[in-house]
């Protein structure tokens, strides 16, 4: 009977051990709904492309906690309908460890309350105030704008004002984003002494701009704030150029959605010059880094091969980077737990390809770093041109400056 | 309000107006004659503004590419119409409501089709007459809508004299009149009906093109024009060609006008809201039969 | 109460028993936002079936009348914090309201302008809502659910449990039309109208009747939707996808039979759900068009034709000249 103690000690820790090895040979799951069809689903393939970017290299250097990762996503159609059915899939039937919000606001707003009540750590992707009123406190949103429109808004209206602007128009598409943005423009123009000669909403999917650019050349705006989707913003750049707004506007531009995809700048060419719009990347020289300089590098012949936007400025170093703070958080705490993840990721700068990030306490970004970004010089309708510095200036904030704001008429030419 | 700024709107809104009936012409032959429910018919614009842009990718114009284009699409019509009526209407019951069931499905395995082959993201072509406009006084006129005007005229021209001038259009226009009468007089009306698909077809060929001269064009793009063009075919009565043009100009001048003024965001509401109103009064539509 | 209505009675009770065991047994959030769509479809397509199956005219713009049915229950709650029954009696009587009018508007004519105008409401509507700051605009409206009443242990297995409730409401509100002189009615003008009308059937009265009740449990379905989904915004609700379902799922399961419009609801709705989670893509749209190619070619008077034709035995051929 003696040797029955040792025997069941070491089957004890044989099967402890096997246990132990079943689940770490287990990879770490992590779930994201995102739009791969509908109006967000360009973004959202090439946002997905980098996730999947993301994966690949991680799982090359040995996975996170010695196990693999393991990316589940499902298309959300551009539909907000269908993420509290997707993201309860991911929880409760493919037991994920880790969420990642999907692209745009409206998706992301229908699993908010669903992520407070479990208490769920989620790492929002390019959304707007999405947490504004919930306060989740596990909630960290990677777009960088930080909380509130300020980041646009300020930005381009005191650029406007430098060029001796006191007038302005707004033009914002009845859609989500493009409403937010416009809301809060219009606050801090007010606040900034400018006087509003003309504000229209128009219906998305609008056809043709001819005749709303002629009314906005009738009021004789010298800033027109424009918040478009991509299906407009094509357009309102062709009808600008084609109608014109008249000699008194000296700064367009601001929120148009659209203007930082490849195939939308590839096919405007020349007719985006002098236009004056966010942007999240630019290849410029303040922006510059050997980390989103590999990514571009990598990114570009898989973006290609999946018929995704070529250039990847947009959201692909987004995503990367939530990837990178998952896994810079995941490896300095050594653990899943959602509320040791977010304590780390509250309290600790982020390292990633797109800046060093820290958050504030409604989980947006402490600095907004919204680029605003002139296009001058653009010739033809070559892509390559864009990835060199000096199409798409950076006129604001002051701290990535690459060059001085033109008034319009100057830098069309 | 300033009465230049309506006056450009008004122009504009021409423009525009010629747009849309051109883009509906297709649609007033298969739905307006032949009482097709082809609800598919957005999609064949899509399928032809893609044509258009592949052929562009060798340099070729878009509006040759869709003239090109017609024959092929002539073709596909014909045969998308033989299913057609062997499925549905040589059964006879319900063939409204299964038809349109069909032509949803076909709609869509369209723009999933284009999804496959081209991705989501937006195209579009460029040509010498896009992106500058015509200048008259403080007037700018943008070179791809009169393009676009013109085309409409042209095609509205060609059609009519096609439907009036030749036998198999006026046997066409026949068969919407009364095919039992056409039958008597020794015409096959199948065969009739078939040739018209066709046309109605290959004007979406060619309409296509346009749609990607005007605007860029997504695979999902169709949904959003399966309102308008009804729109379009319904006020202008059914089985009345020349009527779509009058029709389109109404929609698209009082969407300029609209779009204009203080309440633009309005727009959609009231184009459809005087679709509403004309049914509400006249129910044929303003030329119908 | 004749014995087939009792039947119905006692399989509706006892379907309900079921899914309020569901929700105390099942834990699975996932399992109750899934079949929640079903059953919201099951009530679309019964609802779309009793104007466009039993009567013959095609309504296009179900959209509307879902999303008319979600934005008053979202305005109420905002307002008064209307508990859910009301939300969804407000629903069901403001789209009731907007089938009477739009059937007044359009169902005097030929069934194709029918069509077209409640395209042209649905249009018309959209705008007025995203102009609408109160019911949140285009920006949408977040909602804070309440907490669950007793029974329950949390407000989305209510919703569900209402869903649930509604679905069985509205399936027997179709089987009391078809079974009664209203169904007889229905069914003589979609056959023919000018018949139905010559032979004394009040046709317009019938079919103001028909797409007011079709338009109110349309609201009704819709009324729990911003409570499902924490949050309301126009282009989730006016989504072409609801008008399309409505109108397939009858084709799909059987447009003559109360039962048709659920087996088509359960087989899509269960479908796309799966596709949603599954290959999860752009061949979702693609699965739903082939499906409907398939059917429509195939199986003309849907599953419930099939299972007829498979059930009736093969009647021996007859001749129109034999001998007596």
């Amino acid at each position: 009977m003696r040797f029955l103690r040792p025997f069941s000690v070491a089957f004890a820790a044989a099967v402890m051990l096997f246990a132990g090895l079943a689940a770490a040979q287990q990879p770490i799951k992590v779930g994201i709904g995102i739009a791969q069809t509908g109006p967000l689903g360009g973004g959202g393939k090439a946002a997905l492309l980098a996730l999947n970017m993301w994966v690949d290299d991680v799982n090359a250097k040995g996975g996170l906690l010695g196990r693999k990762v393991q990316l589940i996503s499902y298309d959300d159609q551009s539909n907000p309908g269908t993420t509290p059915g997707i993201y309860t899939k991911l929880l409760d039937v493919d037991k994920v460890d880790l969420i990642i919000a999907p692209y745009g606001t409206n998706p992301t707003a229908p699993i908010m309350p669903l992520v407070k009540q479990r208490d769920l750590l989620l790492m929002g992707n390019f959304s707007f105030d999405v947490n504004a009123q919930i306060k989740h406190d596990k909630w960290f949103n990677n777009a960088p704008w930080g909380a509130g429109a300020v980041a646009w808004g300020a930005t381009f209206l005191e650029a406007g004002k430098a060029l001796g602007g006191k007038t302005v128009a707004f033009m914002a598409a009845d859609a989500e984003f493009a409403q937010n943005l416009a809301t809060g423009s219009r606050q801090i123009a007010k606040a900034m002494g400018l006087q509003t000669v003309y504000d229209q909403n128009y219906p998305p999917n609008t056809v043709d701009f001819s005749s709303m650019i002629r009314a906005v050349r009738n009021a004789k705006p010298d800033i027109l704030f424009v918040a478009s989707y991509p299906g407009e913003s094509a357009a309102i750049v062709r009808a600008v150029n084609e109608i014109g707004v008249g000699p008194s506007v000296k700064l367009i531009g601001g929120g148009m959605v659209g203007l930082q995809f490849a195939p939308i700048m590839e096919a405007l060419g020349p007719l985006l010059n002098g236009f004056v719009n966010y942007n999240s990347y630019v290849p410029e020289k303040s922006l510059d880094n050997p980390g989103i300089r590999d990514f571009l590098a990598k990114y570009r012949p898989r973006a290609v091969q999946e018929k995704v936007d070529p250039l990847g400025f947009y959201l692909p170093p987004y995503n990367y980077a939530i990837g990178q703070m998952l896994e810079q958080a995941v490896t300095a705490t050594k653990s899943l737990d959602h509320k040791v993840l977010a304590d780390y990721i509250r309290k600790n700068e982020m390292k990633t390809i797109v800046g060093n990030i820290r958050y504030d306490a409604v989980g947006e970004w402490a600095k907004p770093m919204v680029v605003m970004a002139q296009f001058r010089g653009v010739q033809g309708k070559d892509l390559e041109q864009f990835r060199q510095a000096g199409k798409q200036v950076i006129i604001a904030p002051a701290s990535m400056k690459t060059g001085e704001v033109l008034p319009y008429d100057k830098a069309r030419k | 309000m300033d009465l230049q700024l309506l006056f450009e709107a008004t122009v504009s809104g021409v423009l525009l107006g010629c747009f849309y009936a051109a883009v509906s012409l297709g649609l007033s032959i298969a739905f307006g004659l032949l009482d097709v429910p082809h609800i598919a018919h957005p999609s064949f614009l899509v399928l032809g503004a893609f044509g258009a842009y592949v052929l562009g990718g060798y340099g070729i114009d878009p509006l040759v590419a869709g003239l090109l284009l017609m024959p092929v699409f002539f073709v596909f019509g014909l045969g998308v119409y033989q299913f057609y009526y062997a499925t549905f209407e040589r059964r006879g019951t319900d063939t409204g409501l299964r038809g349109l069931a069909f032509f949803f499905g076909v709609a869509f395995i369209v723009e999933v089709g284009l999804i496959l082959a081209f991705g989501v993201d937006q195209r579009m072509v460029e040509a010498p007459y896009i992106g500058e406009s015509l200048e008259i006084g403080e007037m700018r006129l943008p070179y791809r809508m009169l393009v676009a005007f013109g085309m409409a005229v042209v095609l509205m021209a060609v059609l009519s004299v096609y439907l009036s001038r030749t036998f198999t259009g006026r046997a066409i226009k026949a068969v919407a009149q009364d095919e039992g009468a056409l039958r008597l007089m020794g015409v096959d009306p199948v065969r009739v009906k078939r040739i018209a698909f066709g046309l109605a077809t290959a004007v979406t060929a060619v309409t296509g093109a346009l749609l990607i001269i005007v605007g860029p064009v997504e695979p999902g793009l169709g949904r959003i024009y399966i309102g308008r063009t009804f729109c379009v075919v319904v006020l202008a009565g059914l089985g009345s060609v020349p009527g779509t043009v009058v029709a389109g100009l109404i929609l698209g001048i009082a969407e300029s006008i609209v779009l204009s003024t203080a309440g633009a965001a309005w727009a959609p509401a009231v184009s459809f809201g005087i679709l509403l109103m004309v049914l509400a009064v006249r129910p044929a539509g303003l030329f119908g039969r | 109460m004749d014995a087939g209505t009792r039947r119905f009675i006692v399989g509706a009770i006892v379907f309900l028993a079921l899914v309020y065991g569901l929700t105390r047994l099942v834990s699975n959030e996932y399992v109750f936002f899934a079949t929640y769509v079903v059953l919201q479809f099951i009530v679309l397509a019964t609802a779309w079936n009793i104007l466009g199956g039993y009567a013959g005219y095609v309504n296009f713009g179900s959209g509307a009348f879902f999303a008319v049915g979600a934005y008053t229950g979202v305005a109420l709650f905002k307002a008064f914090e209307a508990p859910i029954l009301v939300q969804v009696v407000a629903g069901a009587t403001m789209s009731g309201l907007l089938g009477l009018a739009v059937g007044a508007l359009s169902l005097r004519l030929r069934g194709i302008f029918f069509s077209i105008a409640t395209v042209a409401v649905a249009i018309v509507i959209e705008t007025a809502v995203v102009n609408t700051p109160y019911l949140g605009g285009a920006k949408g409206l977040p909602i804070l659910r309440p907490a669950p009443p007793a029974m329950f242990q949390s407000y989305l297995e209510f919703v569900f449990f209402v869903m649930a409730v509604l679905a069985v409401i509205a399936v027997f509100c179709a089987r009391y039309v078809e079974t009664s002189w209203i169904g007889r009615g229905l069914r003589a003008i979609r056959d023919n109208e000018g018949a139905a009308e010559c032979s004394g059937v009040p046709t317009l009265k019938l079919k103001l009747f028909a797409a007011t009740l079709s338009g109110a449990l349309m609201g009704a379905a819709g009324a729990p939707f911003a409570q499902y989904l924490s949050f309301i915004e126009p282009t989730s609700v006016f989504n072409l996808n609801y008008a399309v379902s409505a109108l397939a799922m009858p084709i799909i399961g059987g447009m003559s039979h109360w039962m048709g419009p659920v087996i088509g609801a359960v087989l899509l709705g269960t479908v796309q759900q799966l596709v949603t989670v599954t290959i999860s893509s752009e061949l979702n749209v693609l699965v739903v068009g082939v499906l409907l190619v398939l059917f429509v070619v195939a199986a003309p008077d849907g599953i419930l034709g099939l299972v007829r034709k498979l059930r009736r035995p093969r009647a021996p051929a007859a001749s129109i000249g034999a001998k007596a």
